[in-house]
């Protein structure tokens, strides 16, 4: 009788490495739609979204439209928002005010997080006098008050276009992110992994944006999210100090800057652009928190 | 010609109190086809050696000597040039495989990148050699495990991954920088088989580095015995473990536990390490060793022949060590 000897192979208990193969984005996708909170929200800012960019092509009113005749009415079928005391549509006005503020906040977000990012990681990879120049660089954007400096260069460009404000708050906006990024980068530079893709005769640049960078998708993303909402709140602040975004132009801190004067007499006209900006706040702010759990590998278990 | 050869080479690191004589003098060869021990206790420049043959040390480091590879001196290249040797013609493998991966790619992006860095391939076939080379280092079903992410591997998994990174590009050289210290023991055994294996298959030659004389016994062919910096012995594996001519390395192997050795109280080499700031003359050991001599706190011995002519020792009284029982001589304080 001979044995019957099972090669090696076999040996091994299938069931143990059974793992489905699968790609990194499908995990992080199927963790983000755990997350009910963050979905729920995305939904709404989606929601929100194509209201704000889709529904003025079908609304009967425009967003400049004066309408004498129907001069400061409270919401009502024809008007859901109420009217101003030029006639001017609410929901019209409301619809546009979302979505260049909507706009105002990506594209801040999307400058001052590839600077930052970018300056951060430089400063936390080489160390020694470049992040010293690069971060006394930061101290000094991060002290001059954002708000005063936005407010003064836009004040110079006569006949600014909307995206000048965004474009300069982008500009002086990513020292937060620089810090971030910078002490990411000073913690990751040290990991093995990193000395490992050195062995590996690995380039500098390559290492930075494709073995470390990667690591930071998590804070990043927080970071752009929170971002995103602070621009649409900025933007309000700029623009309802009249330094900001101008007529004929509307954005939700115009409505609020507007409407503030008959608070009293037409709530209508304040509280509606006031919800949109909380609504949006809100529902970004809980996206970056989805994102933030989605993209950390470490967490794979169900959340209870 | 050898495959690496260290000649003389010295690295210090300047500090604030002065500077750190990190290693000193250390000369080497390794052939094609043989593995080289290098062993001695923590701070002894094990490390620091091989960083420097890797051309990994920070750029603080004054480095002199120099580090010939098939003839090249790797210390007089360009940063660009070196990067063609570093992970192409030699690999490393490093301490705690836990830590040595990449947490966000996984394990078939990593090691398409050590293959990529170094030859203009397409991903698939990067991919394919990724398979390849996990099926090399024994990971079952390499082609489905490719996918995994480095957490869903065990630590002795991970080790054979960083292993197959180091091997992506056919290296000459392997510097294994205690390769099973992370490990427990029977998983040691598997990565310390799979390296012999991949040793025998390839005929490369490996650098061992290792506070763990067990693992030089196992599998190298030839050691260096390294203290304060300097290599204090070097010899075949045999000829140092039977019949050493240092005291220092006499005291490793009465360290050693023997099993059946019941009762009997192990070896211990007492006091420390000496600091690797403005050294003392004379021998580096000598205010540990049980044989000292006025000699000895005056002018540090050099690396000379002992009896055995392939077997070097750095000690003035390499001779009296011969024909004693080494493994007692830290017992009996009195001998000499």
């Amino acid at each position: 009788m001979t044995d019957i000897i099972p090669d090696k192979e076999s040996l091994v208990d299938d069931r143990e490495f059974a793992i489905a193969a699968r790609a990194q984005w499908k995990t992080i996708v199927r963790r983000f739609l755990r997350h009910r909170l963050a979905i729920v929200s995305l939904t709404l800012l989606l929601l929100i979204m194509v209201w704000a960019f889709f529904a003025p092509l079908f609304w009967k009113f425009g967003f400049a439209q004066l309408n004498t005749a129907e001069k400061s009415l409270g919401p009502s079928w024809k008007h859901p928002f109420g009217t101003d005391d030029l006639g001017k549509d609410g929901f019209a006005r409301i619809m546009r005010g979302t979505q260049r503020s909507l706009e105002i906040a990506i594209v801040v977000s999307i400058i001052s997080t590839a600077l930052g990012v970018t300056i951060g990681a430089f400063a936390g990879f080489y160390r020694g006098w470049v992040d010293a120049i690069l971060m006394r660089f930061t101290d000094l954007v991060l002290v001059i008050p954002l708000l005063v400096l936005v407010a003064t260069l836009s004040a110079g460009v006569p006949q600014a276009p909307w995206y000048t404000i965004p474009v300069l708050l982008g500009l002086f906006g990513w020292p937060l992110m620089a810090r971030i990024a910078r002490g990411e980068f000073l913690s990751l530079r040290e990991k093995e992994f990193v000395e490992a893709a050195r062995a590996l005769g690995v380039g500098d640049r390559r290492i930075i944006f494709k073995h470390i960078l990667p690591n930071l998708a998590g804070p990043i993303i927080v970071n752009a999210t929170l971002t995103v909402s602070g621009a649409i709140l900025i933007e309000t602040a700029l623009t309802f100090l009249g330094l900001g975004i101008r007529e004929p132009e509307v954005s939700l801190g115009l409505l609020i800057q507007k409407g503030l004067p008959a608070y009293s007499t037409r709530p209508w006209l304040f509280w509606f652009p006031g919800l949109a900006i909380v609504l949006l706040s809100l529902c970004v702010n809980f996206i970056g928190d989805g994102l933030r759990d989605a993209f950390d590998p470490k967490q794979n278990r169900v959340r209870s | 010609m050898a495959l690496l050869e260290v000649k003389d080479l010295s690295v210090s690191f300047p500090t604030e109190d002065g500077m750190v004589e990190a290693v000193r003098h250390v000369s080497f060869t390794v052939e094609r086809g043989e593995v080289l021990g290098i062993v001695g206790e923590s701070g002894s420049g094990k490390s620091v050696t091989s960083m420097a043959v890797m051309g990994l040390l920070p750029r603080s480091a004054r480095i002199s000597g120099s580090v010939l590879y098939d003839g090249v001196d790797l210390l007089r290249l360009e940063q660009k040039d070196r990067t063609e040797y570093r992970g192409n013609r030699m690999g490393m493998i490093f301490q705690d495989p836990m830590t040595s991966l990449n947490p966000v790619y996984n394990i078939g992006w990593q090691l398409a990148e050590a293959v990529r860095t170094h030859n203009n391939v397409s991903k698939k076939a990067a991919r394919a050699r990724a398979v390849e080379l996990l099926a090399l280092v024994g990971i079952p079903q390499a082609a489905k495990r490719v996918d995994a992410f480095p957490h869903e591997f065990s630590g002795g998994m991970r080790q054979r991954v960083m292993i197959a990174m180091a091997m992506a590009n056919n290296p000459d050289l392997l510097i294994a920088d205690e390769p099973t210290t992370a490990l427990d023991v029977t998983v040691q055994a598997q990565i310390l088989e799979t390296l012999e294996r991949i040793q025998a298959e390839s005929g490369i030659g490996i650098i061992l580095i290792t506070h763990d004389l067990g693992v030089v016994a196992g599998m190298a062919d030839r050691m260096l015995v390294m203290y304060a910096g300097s290599v204090v012995e070097d010899g075949t594996v045999d000829e140092i473990f039977y019949e050493p001519r240092m005291p220092y390395t006499a005291g490793l192997l009465g360290a050693i536990p023997r099993v059946g050795a019941v009762g009997e109280r192990l070896n211990q080499i007492k006091g420390t390490t000496p600091s690797l700031i403005n050294l003392k003359p004379g021998c580096k050991f000598s205010s540990r060793c049980p044989l000292i001599v006025d000699q000895c706190k005056l002018t540090e011995p050099d690396l000379l022949p002992t009896d055995q002519p392939a077997h070097l020792a750095r000690c003035h009284r390499s001779n009296d060590l011969i024909g004693i029982d080494a493994s007692a001589l830290f017992l009996k304080e009195t001998v000499g």
